[in-house]
Formats: C-alpha cells, sequence, structure tokens
C-alpha cells in the first residue's frame, strides 16, 4: 500500500497518522504538501485533523477549494481509497466527497476525551479487523463535530448501508448520552456510495500503541493496509 | 502622536524621577518620544526583574545536565540519547484579567515562542492557573474565559496539554494568575540562541503584520490596577494559533539549514526587546528601518510599531548568502519575511522611519545602566502554633466535603477542553498520575512533567512554602518513576516596594534555593511577574514551579489509578500536621498555623527509595500526598482505578488529613518486601489498607461507595458552570 498524507496550513495531526500507517503497514507514508496536483502514486489518500486555514471561516471550508482538492475528486473517481479525520472529515463533507455537515458541537465546547465506537459494518476495507457490532475506543478532540443532514439524506445513508461507526456505550447501546457532539442519530463515521471514501471525527490513529493507552484504532489501518497490499 | 517628552510623560509610561535622569544622562538629551518609549519598556519591571535580579541570584542553577541555564529564551537540560529538553513557563496575568480568553491564549502563544525558537519542537503545554472566590460571577466569567482560551489556542497549534493546577482563593479575586508552560525537544548540538554576530549581517522580520495592539503592555503588567483597569482591554494582545502553527513549521524547517545566526521571538516589548537584547548580547550595533516592517494597519508611527506587542512575530539574524533559502522557506508557508535592517559595529541602536532618525540610543547604557534595585524588606511573622483543634465532624463528612470542594474537585472539565492526546505521545494524562508522561517520537524515553505551588504556605511562612513548591514538583515527578531534572519557576508576587511582599519573595527563594541544592535540581529558566495587586489587596505568593524529569523506559511509569487485590503502603512520617491545612480551612473554616515543614533530606532519602521500587517493578500505583492528605489520596486512587479500598482501622483526623510533607502512598502486591526494604533503607513506611470492592471502608468503620464518591467529587465545576450565563 502507497499512502499519502495531505498537509494543508494548519493541519496538526499528520504525524499522529503517520506513526499509525507506518505501525500497520511497515513503512512511511509521503507526505504530500497541498500544493502537488498529482496523487497518481498513491493507493491511499489520507486527510488527517488539525485546523486548515486555522478554520476561520467554516470548518474545512478553505482547503475545500484548495487546488489539491482536484487530485482528490479525481482519486476518489477513479475508485481510490479516502480516508478523512476530524478536519479531514469536515473538508470531505465541504467538498461534496460525503454528505452532511459538521455543526459546533451541542453544548458549544472543545471535546477532547475517549468515546466508544460501534462498528455498523466489518465488510468494508478500513473496518474488516473489526466484528460487526463490535466497540471500541477512540479519542475524540473537536469543537465541530456535530454531524448534521436532513432526514432524507440520513435515510439514504442508512438505508445504502454507508453510516460505519456511531457514537456508543461501552456495551455497545447507542444512547443520547454517548453522543457528546450530538451528532444525528449518533453518527460518527460515513462511507461514500463505492465505500471507498470514509470520513469519521475521532482519531483512532490515537491509540495505535498500549504506550498510548491501548490499540483499540489500530485494527483500521491493519484493514486498510491489508486491503490495499500489492 | 505628537506629545511633548518630559518627566511627566516619563512617569506616565513608568518611569521613576530618578531612572528619567539616568535616561537624559545617558542620552545627553532629551530623548524623543520613540526613545523614552524605548527606555521604559526596557526598564520596566517585566523586562529588567530590577526588583528581584538581587534575588533571583541565589537560586542554583547549574548541574551536569544543564545546558543552558536562565538568560536564554528557555532553559536547556540534556535528557540523554542526544537530545536536549527546553522549557520554561511564563505569566499572562495581567492581560487575563483584562480580557480572560486572548490574555490566556496569548500567554500559550508567548511561551511556544520562547521554546521552539531555540530550535525546538513544542511536545507539550501545561499550566498553573489560580482564580479569585468562586462566588463571585466575576471570577466564573474569568475561569471560563481563561480554559476557553488556554484551549483555543494549544488545540489549534497542535500542541498538546497535558497537565497543570488550579486553585480558588478570595486573595485573587483582582488578579487571577495565568501561568503558561511549553516544552520542546531539539537535538542538543543544534539549539538556537539570541545573541546576534556579523556586522553587516541581515535583520529579518517573519511572522504575522505588526498593529497596534499590546503597545506598552510590558508597563501595564509592571504597576498595580486600579479601579479602571477594564478599560486597559485596548492594549491586550489578539491571538492567532493558526499563524503561530506556521510559524512553528517554518522556524524548525529553516533550522534544519544553517541559515540562522541569532533568533528571538518579538514577546514583552516586541521589536524593542527582541532588537536590543540580540544586539546587547552579540555587543554589536543594529539599524532598522521602519519602512519595511509588515505592518497591517496604516499610518502607524515609530513608536506605535517599536512598542507594539503584536503576536507571532520573530526576529532573526541571517547569513547573508542564505537569505534567499530563507525567503523561499516562509512564502512556502506563506508568512511575512522582511528585511527591515542590518547589524552595524556602532554599539547604537538606530531607528529611521519615513527617511528621518526616530532613535539613536547606546546599547551597553541601555543594558547596564538599567535600574537595579535592592528593596527594602520585612520578614512574614511566624504563624502562632495551632494549639489543639476539635474535629467537628468525623471522618466521613470531612471526606465529603473535601472531595467535593473546588480546590480538590476533579477538573476533568476543564481537561476535557484541552487536546491532550495530540501527537500521539502521551502516555499518562491528566489525571492519571502525579506528573504527566510524555514519550519521546520514535523511541522508549520519555519526560514527566508538572507544575505546583500552595500559596496559602507561602503565605503563612514563604520560605518553607518555596522550599515546599519545589519539594512537591520532585514528589510529583519521583512518584511516575521519573528522574527529576530541573525546573522552571514563575514568580508571582503583589507590589514589591511593599516590604513585606519584597520580604516574601526574598524568603520563597531562599526556601526554594535550599529545595533545589538538596534536591539536585535547578532552576533553568523563569519569569517574574510583580504588582498582582488591585486596590491594594495583594495576591497569596505565588511561585508556581514547572517541573521536568526523564524515564528511560516509558513503560516503567506509574500512575495512580488502583486495581484490585493490592496492598496500600503509606511512605513517610505522619504527625498529623493541620496547621495551613484544607481540613482545617474546609472543614473548620479557619486558615490559621504554620504550614506543615519541609524536611529536605527526609524527601529526599523517601524519593529515590520510590522512584528505585518503582523502576524495579514492584509497584502498581503511586501517589503522592498533598493537599487533603492521606485519605484525599486514597479517594483519588480509589476513583482513578474504579476499586474500592479499606483503610486499615485507627487514627483520627489529623492523621488522615494532615499534610505532612514528604509522603507517598504505593499499592503492591508484596507489602511484606516492601516494608523490610524500606527498614532497610531507613524510610519510616507502613501499611494501612488493601484495595477491591465498591466502597472505601474509613479508619472509623464508615463506608462511602465509589459511586457516591464520584458524584461529590465530578459535580463542582461543571454544576459551577452550567449555573453560568
Amino acid at each position: 500500500m502507497k499512502a499519502g498524507i495531505i498537509v494543508f496550513p494548519g493541519i496538526n495531526r499528520e504525524r499522529d497518522m503517520a506513526i499509525a500507517l507506518e505501525r500497520s503497514a511497515g513503512k512511511k507514508p509521503r507526505m504530500v504538501w497541498h500544493r502537488e496536483t498529482d496523487l497518481s502514486d498513491l493507493d491511499l489518500v489520507v486527510i488527517p485533523g488539525g485546523f486548515s486555514y486555522g478554520d476561520y471561516l467554516r470548518c474545512g471550508a478553505m482547503a475545500a477549494q484548495s487546488p489539491i482538492m482536484a487530485a482528490i475528486r479525481g482519486h476518489a473517481a477513479r475508485g481510490g481509497h479516502v480516508l478523512g479525520v476530524c478536519n479531514g472529515f469536515q473538508i470531505l463533507t465541504e467538498a461534496g466527497l460525503l454528505p452532511g455537515a459538521l455543526l459546533r458541537n451541542q453544548g458549544l465546547r472543545f471535546l477532547a476525551m475517549d468515546c466508544h465506537l460501534r462498528v455498523e459494518r466489518a465488510d468494508t476495507d478500513f473496518t474488516r479487523h473489526y466484528q460487526r457490532g463490535e466497540v471500541f475506543r477512540a479519542p475524540m478532540a473537536h469543537g465541530d463535530g456535530n454531524y448534521f443532514a436532513d432526514d432524507a439524506t440520513l435515510d439514504l445513508l442508512e438505508g445504502e448501508g454507508r453510516v460505519i461507526f456511531r457514537y456508543a456505550t461501552p456495551s455497545g447501546e447507542v444512547t443520547p448520552a454517548a453522543n457528546r457532539n450530538g451528532s444525528a442519530r449518533n453518527i460518527a463515521g460515513i462511507a461514500s456510495a463505492n465505500l471507498r471514501v470514509l470520513g469519521l471525527m475521532p482519531h483512532p490513529e490515537d491509540l495505535v500503541d498500549p504506550l498510548m493507552g491501548g490499540e483499540d484504532g489500530k485494527p483500521l489501518f491493519d484493514s486498510i493496509t491489508a486491503a490495499l497490499a500489492a | 502622536m505628537a506629545r511633548d517628552v518630559n518627566q511627566a510623560l516619563a512617569r506616565e509610561f513608568g518611569l521613576s524621577a530618578g531612572e528619567y535622569r539616568n535616561v537624559l544622562e545617558i542620552m545627553g538629551r532629551t530623548p524623543s518620544l520613540t526613545e523614552l518609549g524605548v527606555f521604559s519598556v526596557m526598564w520596566s519591571e517585566h523586562c529588567s526583574y530590577k526588583s528581584s535580579r538581587v534575588w533571583l541570584k541565589q537560586l542554583p542553577t547549574k548541574a551536569p545536565w544543564v545546558i543552558h541555564g536562565p538568560g536564554e529564551n528557555a532553559g536547556v537540560v540534556d535528557i540523554g540519547e542526544g537530545l536536549a529538553a527546553i522549557f520554561k513557563m511564563e505569566s499572562h496575568n495581567h492581560p487575563s484579567f483584562i480580557e480572560p480568553y486572548q490574555g490566556a491564549a496569548t500567554g500559550v502563544g508567548g511561551i511556544l515562542r520562547d521554546v521552539f525558537t531555540m530550535g525546538a519542537r513544542p511536545i507539550a503545554n501545561l499550566n498553573a492557573l489560580r482564580f479569585g472566590d468562586p462566588k463571585l460571577a466575576r471570577t466564573r466569567r474569568i475561569f471560563d474565559g481563561v480554559v476557553r482560551g488556554i484551549g483555543g489556542y494549544g488545540n489549534c497549534v497542535g500542541v498538546p496539554t497535558v497537565g497543570g493546577e488550579i486553585d480558588f482563593h478570595p486573595a485573587y479575586n483582582g488578579n487571577p494568575l495565568v501561568n503558561a508552560m511549553t516544552v520542546g525537544i531539539a537535538d542538543k548540538t543544534k539549539i538556537f540562541l539570541s545573541a546576534a554576530a556579523g556586522i553587516g549581517n541581515p535583520v529579518v522580520y517573519v511572522g504575522s503584520k505588526t498593529g497596534r495592539d499590546g503597545i506598552h503592555g510590558a508597563t501595564m503588567a509592571s504597576a498595580e490596577f486600579g479601579a479602571d483597569s477594564e478599560e486597559k482591554r485596548p492594549t491586550v494582545q489578539v491571538g492567532d494559533p493558526f499563524v503561530e502553527k506556521l510559524l512553528i513549521e517554518a522556524c524548525l524547517e529553516l533550522m534544519a539549514t544553517d541559515a540562522i545566526v541569532a533568533i528571538q521571538d518579538m514577546g514583552a516589548a516586541g521589536l524593542t526587546s527582541s532588537s536590543v537584547e540580540m544586539a546587547g548580547k552579540g555587543g554589536v550595533g543594529i539599524e532598522l528601518n521602519l519602512d519595511h516592517v509588515p505592518q497591517r494597519e496604516t499610518d502607524m508611527t515609530a513608536y506605535e510599531m517599536m512598542l507594539s506587542e503584536s503576536q507571532e512575530r520573530m526576529l532573526m539574524v541571517l547569513r547573508p548568502d542564505r537569505q534567499d533559502i530563507a525567503r523561499a522557506i516562509f512564502e512556502k508557508w506563506e508568512l511575512d519575511f522582511a528585511v527591515i535592517g542590518h547589524l552595524t559595529d556602532t554599539g547604537r541602536i538606530v531607528i529611521t522611519h519615513n527617511g528621518q532618525v526616530e532613535a539613536d540610543i547606546p546599547l551597553a547604557p541601555l543594558a547596564d545602566q538599567a535600574p537595579l534595585y535592592h528593596r527594602p524588606t520585612e520578614e512574614t511573622p511566624p504563624q502562632p502554633p495551632l494549639g489543639p483543634v476539635a474535629d467537628p465532624v468525623g471522618l466521613g463528612a470531612a471526606l465529603r466535603t473535601l472531595i467535593a470542594c473546588p480546590d480538590l474537585c476533579s477538573r476533568r472539565w476543564v481537561w476535557e477542553q484541552y487536546d491532550y492526546t495530540i501527537g500521539g505521545q502521551t502516555v499518562m494524562r491528566p489525571g492519571a498520575a502525579d506528573a504527566a508522561i510524555v514519550k519521546l517520537d520514535g523511541r522508549s524515553r520519555a519526560l514527566a512533567l508538572t507544575t505546583d505551588c500552595t500559596p496559602r504556605y507561602v503565605q503563612a511562612d514563604p520560605e518553607a512554602g518555596g522550599a515546599q513548591a519545589v519539594a512537591e514538583a520532585w514528589r510529583n515527578i519521583t512518584a511516575t518513576g521519573a528522574l527529576p531534572l530541573a525546573i522552571t519557576d514563575n514568580m508571582n508576587f503583589a507590589n514589591p516596594e511593599k516590604p513585606r511582599i519584597m520580604g516574601q519573595f526574598a524568603a520563597a527563594i531562599r526556601g526554594m534555593a535550599a529545595a533545589c541544592i538538596a534536591l539536585d535540581f535547578p532552576v533553568v529558566s523563569g519569569n517574574v511577574s510583580l504588582y498582582n495587586e488591585t486596590e491594594g489587596k495583594p495576591i497569596l505568593p505565588t511561585p508556581a514551579i514547572g517541573g521536568l524529569g526523564v524515564l528511560e523506559d516509558a513503560a516503567q511509569a506509574v500512575g495512580y489509578a488502583l486495581a484490585p487485590g493490592l496492598d496500600l503502603v503509606l511512605i513517610g512520617t505522619t504527625q498529623g500536621w493541620l496547621g495551613q491545612s484544607l481540613w482545617l480551612r474546609e472543614v473548620t473554616g479557619r486558615e490559621a498555623g504554620p504550614p506543615p515543614p519541609v524536611d529536605l533530606a527526609a524527601e529526599r532519602r523517601h524519593g529515590d527509595f520510590v522512584r528505585g521500587e518503582i523502576l524495579a517493578g514492584r509497584i502498581a500505583a503511586c501517589h503522592d500526598l498533598a493537599d487533603g492528605g492521606a485519605l484525599i489520596a486514597l479517594a483519588e486512587m480509589a476513583l482513578a482505578g474504579d476499586t474500592g479500598i479499606t483503610v486499615e482501622p485507627g487514627g483520627d483526623a489529623a492523621i488522615w488529613f494532615g499534610e505532612d510533607q514528604g509522603r507517598y502512598i504505593l499499592a503492591t502486591a508484596d507489602s511484606a518486601g516492601l516494608l523490610g526494604r524500606a527498614a532497610a533503607a531507613g524510610v519510616p513506611a507502613q501499611r494501612i489498607g488493601a484495595s477491591g470492592g465498591a466502597l472505601l471502608t474509613l479508619p472509623d468503620g464508615d463506608t462511602i461507595s465509589l459511586a457516591e464518591l464520584r458524584r461529590l467529587h465530578e459535580a463542582f465545576l461543571p454544576g459551577w458552570m452550567d449555573g453560568a450565563s
């Protein structure tokens, strides 16, 4: 697997993502500066977390207009894999590669805490190393993670099986209390229709080593590494 | 701004009559407005340390592992494997009172720049915060703004906020304290310093544009507040963490080349202090043409540009043949890059603007003849002994009160707004251990980091309190298994022109110095914040200590979360010291008596023993005993590990809530072995309980469920803040 991490100005979890990818794939991903335009060497394009352009407009809105987005759209249109985490998820929705939007957290405060994610599908290239219904822990760290879409879109996502992760209790119940940022239907992560573009708010890349407090996030990176093994 | 320069204006700028006479003598004429501005900020308390320097010299600053002590932008210590840790703590107290969000945010931004300007990538932020009485609406507003500001800046810039401390006391009603600490890592052979060199070398300005914000901020930080202090809001700077993030990346990219001769951030007093200090340290002259300074407002005067404290700016001296490489890096990061002057051999700073010379000052006397005061001191009289104290409530009620009180309740509401996992190196998160543990990327080595001070002890006995602050930082690092290496200090005191306050300062330094020497724990950087006094009401003297230690193997670190099936062993001597204890204050309503004495030899002996046991792999959890004493420490261990404890019977409130120093609780599967080794090492130790179940069973047989304890512990901050709006 050849992975690349897109670095927009203000992105700040690119090194965390590189650690997680290297831990699963055994080789360092390529850091891709946002002015580059050619991604044809990559199997997996990752847009990591951070505050691209300071998030001074809407989160991800500036990055979504940058020239490299054309290359990312092309990669996705060719059936390439794209992973967007946190600000990366926000950028994917702003760019129209995933539906919906991420609003301010309910409660209007930044949330830095572990959450629990229930795996809704274990038959995607990103989740095969989990079991369906399995619950794993992931740190979240965001001010704008409140997933929103209109009911028709939410029904469509559910109908097509594109909700990949939901906020849940440690025992797997999908409750309002487990949904700290207030996301519609507890949605934490969704995929494109071909299941190859995945966006999620929490940070599985920050839980891939016992010294980080656990390896709950590692199966996601093991999954995509195995799926894209050359 | 056309003002006549005279003694009245000098007074307005914070210069005394004597200081202004000295300016006239150095200049040999009446200074220009810009020149007066330069003198006034360079000679302000904030920049010149004129009241504190004579005392700061008493602190030990050397050890074989110290690479750079005080005098640089931050302290530098050798942490092994060819690496250096660069760290410092700095206050942003006055701005945080006036405009809490921006005051705290720019405090974080400023301390980050002090660290990355030396070549380090910042890997952790901490803070030490003090607020007034929680019953006041203003305290709640300030608290909310400060927490949001620290989070807003640190989260965006991408440096984890891993630790800190918070106290409440009415003495901070008009003067909250916001002390921010940054720790960075660099190759120890690639440390960047600020002394300018190379006549003719270009002086380069990078970062944000200059505006009118923060003019005379350093002067504001050098005077007491009056009733009108909120009107000073225009002098508070506004932070842009996005630009700071770009500046970090651009500077570190440039530092990988050989282009930089010298570099310094523009902090307090902005372009003035950076240019004066760089040229002064290098023994050269400097000429600046302000026409080239990137400006965000129109028609700025030389005076305004030299005094502006606009954020996210750096000044560098470059090798002339590397200027293009440097420009390309800053253009890539879309940051301003401007050559605004060059070094000269004149020994003077010459500032021109619009073809006019606006300032021409000899640098040597500006530094050498800076005021230095040996202000009168008055000792704090010893507190009368406490005498017998009756226990009005019993152990269970006192525990329920203390675990819920503002000074001991859970800080979860705060740290859940700080990104503490970013970087992927946080081994011990907030609330898990006595010190935060942050690993070095790609290595097994880790740093242990803490901030500590117990201001009510310092108030009652400044010397003992100063020693205690250092000892507690050392103890918190030791309790994780790490070896304490060095400290940074942030001396927050009231008006030094009052002998009692200056006496507090001098005595606190004496206590700190004794502890630093006894514990091999030198001071490598620091900051002094005086005049923390509003309408004559002084803060509690608060010498906040930021401690740094090292662990060779992060996997050896222990936290205080308890597992079932273990024995609990108390290390150290318990007399039952209630003077200045939280039990005395929260249960009986008294702030009285002398604070607990600090026996530095015992501290060292107990700590070295505890660290040895942890590194031998024999300890499952460890917690130091501090505010609230043994029963609070046990309750915190139980809550962190969600495991009950049965405490041994016997003892009264003084035994269980006394704050005797030099103590730890260890959880071990083999208490007999531990007690035997402690006896052999001459370290007092006793078994005080065992873990298991879901109840805390107190020495008098009373029980409290962990669920109730947790509800009490977690209630205050969310309830207080939700009651806001």
